[in-house]
């Protein structure tokens, strides 16, 4: 196919953006010097003692890390297999694995001297992470938030407002986190020499994927340290949820090169794929280019964006990170599907079996363990990324099913 | 000197570098409007690009719609989506510019995003775009150095790729911004998004004088030229005015009638004739 033709033989100076030949820097040329400042800042960064060891304190003393691995004996029991582990992400400081990314990016916005911030969010999570970042170091922060999620996600707004950030609403295109996207890239197209965009997945343009990642990657290694202090050996099988891909790529990164490991990726199927009304861009996308990136993408005949559909706002996303384009390729890892109505059920599953009310998100992988744990336990332990809590939800299921309005 | 004639039969169109000549050996500028391809209407959308032909305009930038327009302000936004809503595509647009070219020798930029064009297939697109008359594309997310293997295409499928300069732009850059480049240089006379402004920066004339040390090709304006005593500023320091988002808001208000008084008086306005058109 003429696409996969067109990106088969990067040229070397640009293999660094690319995952295979996924990725790369489609940007407006007015971004490309802000891309290059962030890269640099990042690589001295990253191997800076003194920037890791903030870092590493900031996650410990601020987060909350690290998360414990908790070991789900019910969900054992109504599967008949085991063991399965929990990665508790949920407990992490705002509820998600989000911060993780906000504290390490707005770490890089001090030391490029940049006052300002911008966001993009869908159900507020990451909004509500990077207000929490700014409020934190005194940062300018403004949030880009579609108008339909504004609505549907008044406490988050509120949330975001209390914590000290602007929220503007974004009613152009289909009004959700796509369009979200493109109004903070058009804000950092404009304002660039003063702000930084904390991007709130492995998406983008190079080096968003691979940073965004690298600061997720805690989660996967100390999932690592603590299975192998437990357990003596590797999980057979790792499951996260998959709309961007920022919590899958945190947990799967340290485990890439252990083959036995197998990576499982859930993403969306919303009302069904036959339907049409999904976002499982990795399951029926093709590559496309979207937001910076050459990644799997939903678009119709034309090569327009299709709009995306899931009863969680943060997996609804028409596109995916590219490295997880780069893994579905290779084989290394694979990616399945869950609907709406499974998710749901999930949801209320491990409510009453662990106690633990989850993302509505992390409720896809959930369903997924329920349905085939056996599978996932053949070859060694079972380990869930468990990204979110799911207090943000619990308005949002009460009204999905006819509660009517809690709030 | 009028840029083009109509014809009864399919018109040869004329090189970029033609067209900026023209215009030089008069001591004057070259006036690109942008169109949307599709807006309000595929007929309404020809019948500008025609009127912006026989307004005095040296080149048309047709754009080819996208659903994610991330580096346009909310007229182009806007018109982007309702040329989609009344089911614009990219064979559509391909369209346009074949019916355009069979009475104008005006020549013409296609100006898109990758992702349509990607999916069509770059090097079908691009083969098919050449036959159907254009002599170059501005492709807003492929920046120099993104994608070699898509770049390639494009020159060997017979359009020149026009290359853009930000203000953000490093100077040790252009030199690779520019290598490849065609047609002419598109300078952004700032940061952001397209959309009309009121004033332009001072720095504008000096930036382009710098640039001239390094460019070679005729260097075009653009972002925020709303006005024919901008265009006529605009024309005083570069070789093009591209003018896009003030002429999607006359046609919305005037029509096509509208739009081509508007082109005409920004031609007088750059030619020094004031403002009457």
């Amino acid at each position: 196919m003429t696409e996969t033709a067109a990106a088969a033989a990067p040229p070397a100076a640009d293999a660094r953006y690319r995952f295979g030949t996924f990725g790369g820097r489609y940007v407006p040329e007015t971004l490309i010097a802000a891309l290059d400042q962030l890269e640099e800042a990042y690589e001295e960064a990253r191997t800076d003692p003194a920037f890791l060891s903030e870092f590493d304190a900031l996650l410990r003393d601020f987060v909350g890390r690290p998360t414990p691995l908790f070991r789900a004996r019910r969900l054992e029991e109504v599967t008949g297999a085991g063991p399965i582990y929990l990665k508790r992400e949920d407990l992490n400081h705002t509820g998600a694995h989000k911060i993780n990314n906000t504290i390490g990016q707005a770490l890089l916005a001090r030391r490029m001297g940049k006052q300002r911030i911008i966001a993009e969010t869908g159900a507020g999570q990451h909004g509500v992470a990077t207000a929490t970042a700014c409020a934190l170091f005194d940062l300018e922060c403004v949030v880009y938030m579609g108008a339909e999620d504004v609505e549907r996600q008044a406490l988050n707004v509120f949330r975001m407002e209390l914590l000290g950030a602007e929220v503007r609403p974004v009613s152009s295109g289909t009004s959700t986190l796509k369009d979200a996207t493109n109004e903070a890239i058009r804000d950092w197209v404009t304002n660039v020499e003063s702000t930084h965009y904390i991007i709130g997945s492995v998406v983008g343009p190079a080096p968003f994927p691979r940073m965004v990642r690298d600061f997720h990657a805690v989660i996967g290694r100390e999932t690592r340290e603590q299975i192998l202090e437990v357990e003596g050996r590797l999980p057979g099988s790792v499951v996260a949820c998959v709309g961007g891909g920022s919590n899958a790529m945190g947990i799967f990164h340290p485990f890439v090169d252990d083959a036995e490991v197998r990576l499982v990726g859930v993403e969306a199927a919303g009302e069904g794929i036959e339907t049409g009304r999904h976002s499982a861009s990795l399951s029926v996308g093709e590559p496309g280019i979207l937001h910076g990136a050459l990644s799997y993408l939903l678009q119709d005949d034309d090569g327009q964006v299709a709009p995306a559909h899931s009863v969680s706002a943060g997996l609804d996303y028409p596109g995916v990170g590219p490295e997880h384009s780069h893994l579905r390729d290779t084989g290394r890892a694979c990616y399945v599907a869950v609907d709406d109505a499974a998710a749901l059920s999930a949801f209320h599953r491990l409510s009453q079996l662990e106690g633990i009310i989850p993302a509505l998100e992390t409720a896809h992988a959930i369903a997924y363990i329920l349905a085939e744990a056996r599978a996932l336990t053949s070859a060694g332990p079972c380990v869930l990324n468990l990204s979110g809590r799911g207090d943000k939800d619990v308005a949002h299921v009460a009204r999905v099913e006819g509660r009517g309005s809690l709030l | 000197m009028p840029s083009s004639n109509p014809n009864s039969s399919p018109t040869a169109p004329r090189t970029l570098a033609d067209a900026f000549a023209a215009r030089r050996a008069h001591g004057q500028a070259a006036l690109i409007p942008y169109i949307c391809a599709g807006f309000p209407t595929a007929d309404d959308s020809l019948a500008v690009m025609e009127a912006a032909a026989e307004a005095g305009a040296d080149i048309v930038e047709l754009g080819v719609p996208f659903s994610d327009p991330l580096a346009d302000g909310p007229t182009i936004q806007r018109a982007t989506f309702k040329a989609l809503e009344a089911g614009m595509t990219v064979r559509g647009a391909l369209d346009i510019l074949r019916r355009f070219r069979s009475r104008y020798d005006t020549p013409v930029v296609l100006f898109t995003y990758l992702n349509p064009v990607h999916h069509f297939g770059l090097d079908r697109f691009v083969r098919e775009a050449a036959e159907a008359g254009a002599q170059a594309i501005l492709l807003t997310d492929l920046p120099a150095g993104a994608d070699a293997g898509l770049e390639a295409m494009v020159r060997e499928g017979g359009l020149e790729l026009i290359r853009l300069l930000a203000p953000t732009t490093a100077r040790t850059r252009i030199p690779a911004v520019m290598e490849g480049a065609g047609g002419f240089l598109y300078y952004i006379s700032r940061t952001g998004v397209t959309g009309a402004r009121t004033a332009l920066r001072e720095e504008l004339a000096r930036e382009v004088e710098a640039l001239r040390e390094e460019v070679a090709l005729p260097i075009a304006v653009g972002f925020g030229i709303s006005t024919p005593e901008q265009a006529r500023l605009v024309a005083g320091v570069a070789d093009g005015v591209v003018v896009g988002s003030a002429l999607v808001d006359r046609l919305e208000e005037g029509g096509v009638e509208g739009a081509g008084a508007f082109l005409a008086e920004l031609r007088a306005g750059m030619d020094g004739k004031g403002e009457g058109g």
